[in-house]
């Protein structure tokens, strides 16, 4: 029984030190003064004060650093310029992703463990390393145009601009689209598109009522897997989008690394978190529904 | 055989099949389909009649479901041919055949609540909204879940998902309504009341029924007639009392119901009785049958457990009798079945009606009894 309940909690102690005390130190960050040069950053928890060094510790917290975040117009464009990527990025990825899955579905078994494996194949090589191949690709005189002068074409600028953080985004995230949108499509029963044909639908009516319907779920937790990391995406805006490109993760990372401004960056992270928990709890909750009706 | 009687308790008026005159509905013409190396059908001709509830019975890979699916054009017939009302199938894909189909699994769709299941078929059809709604009203009535309307697939159970399958293959009124398994499913006693409202639903509305099932009671109780299958080819078809009191072969005899089945060698065959024979019978065995058999050619006669009498005391000695030891008692409530162990280690079952509640001199386990089972109560098989 005792230990029953210890692997209850274990899951639990596991969010504590690693979900809730962190997230506890960025707030408190963020709500903390700013300060040239180094941490800490005031006011400072002094435990040895007893209750009074703990009031006056929560007195000297404010929502300073939150009113310079809404006054200040480049947080706003960095964090619209994000959801813009991530919600494109997303769209682009189910209509990529979505006949991928549906192809890989409908393959012999034999075949589909190799395809499933082709999917999963690139995250055997550094994540890093395949976005500076997509540099190598894509530079003025990278692959890309060496191929495309080849063919006697006019070369690309494809480099440092929006498309190639699309480019980037698709490439990267779209193993996270397809597996969850196979999975719902694999485990679909036949029998079902059978009685559809049967009940008079054409293979057109049957996908988009019902093969479509049935796979909600999966593209829920596809946008989900894709949607949420997109808008904190640091690595492929910075290498591919170039210097002019605003995200809100090279926003933070400016924050961070070069201003050193940490409680910036700080309620950066937390204003991002509060923006993607509320879409989160919405597909949480629309997903139960229809996991429940199915 | 005279007029008055007839094989089975049961006299039906109702038998287009032996009408020279009466068309088929549906032919499968000498129908082959293969499955790489495997032949899951060979070479099948068949007829179904309008408004004939028809079964396909056989064990599970005989070829029955290939059959059906056929006829529904999920599956594509190798040679011959599949017509409905005299017009060949091939090339008419599923969704535009006139037949529906319940499956197995019920396939229901889950994200659509019970009335939209329903209504799937008739939108399809194109037909107005307010006939949809009609027509769904007037199926969920049929089948009695007026209530469910708004149910999900997965609020229901089986019982009722078997009869939301029902309803919204009934729904656009098909030429020929195919079930596979429809009762397999369910549980025993859901499935004896199923069957009766089968039958029931197919006579109101006068349709043609083709069920699968390798569920021998189920197909005995529902259909008018039945195909026995077996390894792709059909072996006997004819309306139930005929497989099961005169079935052409072992296997139609031991597939349909249990039966005893006694080896020997033709003594004599004057074309009204057959002569056997055998080990298990001093006296030898002898039925009653028109057809002659060469002489000392093998033979089996195959007699049903409830057409073998049980005696507790020695009959007088004569042809079909045999003595031997209870090896087992399976006492079913309405019926007892006995195990008899007789020479040669052959068991033989014996069933007998529990008439009485009281029974005197019960049989007991390891009691020595003697069978018998009339001339007119054996078949003859040849193979």
């Amino acid at each position: 029984m005792k230990r029953r309940s210890l692997a209850a909690i274990a899951p639990y102690l596991w969010l504590l030190a690693f979900f809730l005390f962190p997230f506890l130190l960025v707030a408190k960050l963020s709500l903390s003064d700013q300060a040239l040069a180094m941490p800490p950053y005031a006011p400072r928890l002094d435990l040895a004060a007893g209750v009074a060094g703990i009031a006056s510790f929560l007195k000297a917290l404010d929502l300073e650093t939150y009113l310079r975040l809404a006054s200040d117009r480049l947080y706003l464009v960095s964090y619209l310029s994000s959801l813009k990527f991530a919600a494109v990025g997303t769209v682009i990825l189910l209509l990529i992703g979505y006949p991928m899955a549906y192809g890989m579905s409908r393959f012999p078994p034999a075949g589909r463990q190799a395809l499933l494996m082709a999917v999963i194949l690139p995250f055997w090589t550094s994540f890093l390393i395949r976005i500076y191949a997509w540099v190598a690709i894509l530079k003025p005189q990278g692959l890309l145009n060496a191929a495309l002068q080849g063919l006697g074409l006019p070369a690309l600028s494809i480099l440092n601009t929006e498309t190639a953080v699309y480019l980037g985004l698709v490439y990267a995230y779209l193993p996270f689209m397809v597996l969850p949108l196979y999975a719902v499509l694999e485990r679909q029963d036949p029998s079902l598109m059978e009685a559809a044909a049967d009940l008079g639908a054409s293979p057109l009516q049957a996908f988009w009522r019902v093969t479509f319907p049935i796979s909600m779920p999966g593209v829920a937790a596809g946008a989900l897997l894709c949607f949420i990391p997109m808008v904190g995406e640091f690595v492929i805006p910075d290498l591919l989008g170039g210097p002019g490109t605003l995200t809100l993760g090279r926003t933070l990372w400016t924050e961070f690394f070069a201003n050193r401004d940490w409680p910036a960056a700080s309620a950066v992270a937390i204003v991002m978190l509060v923006t993607l928990v509320a879409p989160l709890v919405f597909l949480q909750r629309r997903a139960s529904t229809l996991a429940a009706a199915s | 055989m005279t007029s008055r009687q007839s094989l089975g308790a049961v006299r039906s008026s109702f038998a287009p099949w032996a009408d020279p005159t009466a068309t088929p509905l549906v032919r499968f013409e000498a129908v082959t389909k293969r499955f790489g190396a495997e032949t899951a059908v060979k070479s099948v001709s068949l007829d179904i009649y309008e408004r004939e509830f028809f079964a396909l019975l056989g064990p599970s890979g005989c070829g029955k479901t290939t059959l059906m699916r056929m006829l529904a054009g999920f599956e594509t017939p190798d040679e011959g041919r599949v017509t409905l009302e005299g017009q060949d199938l091939a090339g008419l894909p599923p969704h535009q055949r006139p037949l529906h189909m319940m499956f197995q699994s019920y396939a229901l769709f889950p994200h659509l609540s019970v009335e939209r299941n329903i209504a799937f078929g008739l939108q399809r059809q194109g037909l107005a909204k307010a006939e949809i709604s009609d027509r769904v009203a007037e199926m969920l009535a049929l089948v009695r879940l007026e209530g469910l309307a708004r149910r999900k697939p997965d609020q229901l159970s089986g019982g009722q998902r078997q009869r939301v399958a029902l309803a919204r293959a009934l729904a656009p009124r098909p030429k020929v309504l195919l079930l596979d398994e429809p009762l397999g499913a369910l549980d025993r006693k859901l499935r004896e009341e199923t069957q009766f409202e089968l039958m029931a639903l197919q006579q109101r509305l006068g349709m043609t029924f083709l069920v699968v099932t390798h569920d021998q009671e189920e197909a005995m109780v529902m259909a008018d007639r039945i195909a026995v299958m077996r390894a792709g080819e059909i072996v006997q078809t004819g309306p139930p009392p005929e497989v099961y009191e005169a079935p052409n072969c072992r296997y139609v005899a031991d597939f349909i119901g249990e039966v005893n089945l006694f080896e020997g060698q033709v003594e004599t065959a004057d074309g009204r009785l057959v002569r056997l024979s055998s080990p298990v019978c001093p006296q030898g065995l002898e039925a009653a049958e028109d057809d002659p058999l060469p002489k000392s050619a093998a033979a089996w006669f195959a007699v049903r457990p409830e057409k073998m009498v049980l005696h507790p005391t020695p009959p007088p000695p004569g042809p079909n009798l045999m003595q031997g030891k209870v090896a087992d008692i399976g006492y079913l409530g309405d019926w007892t079945t006995y195990v008899v162990e007789v020479a040669g280690g052959q068991t033989v079952r014996a069933a007998r009606a529990n008439a009485a509640r009281v029974v005197e001199n019960p049989v007991d386990w390891g009691d020595t009894v003697w069978l018998t089972f009339a001339r007119d109560a054996a078949v003859v098989l040849s193979r």
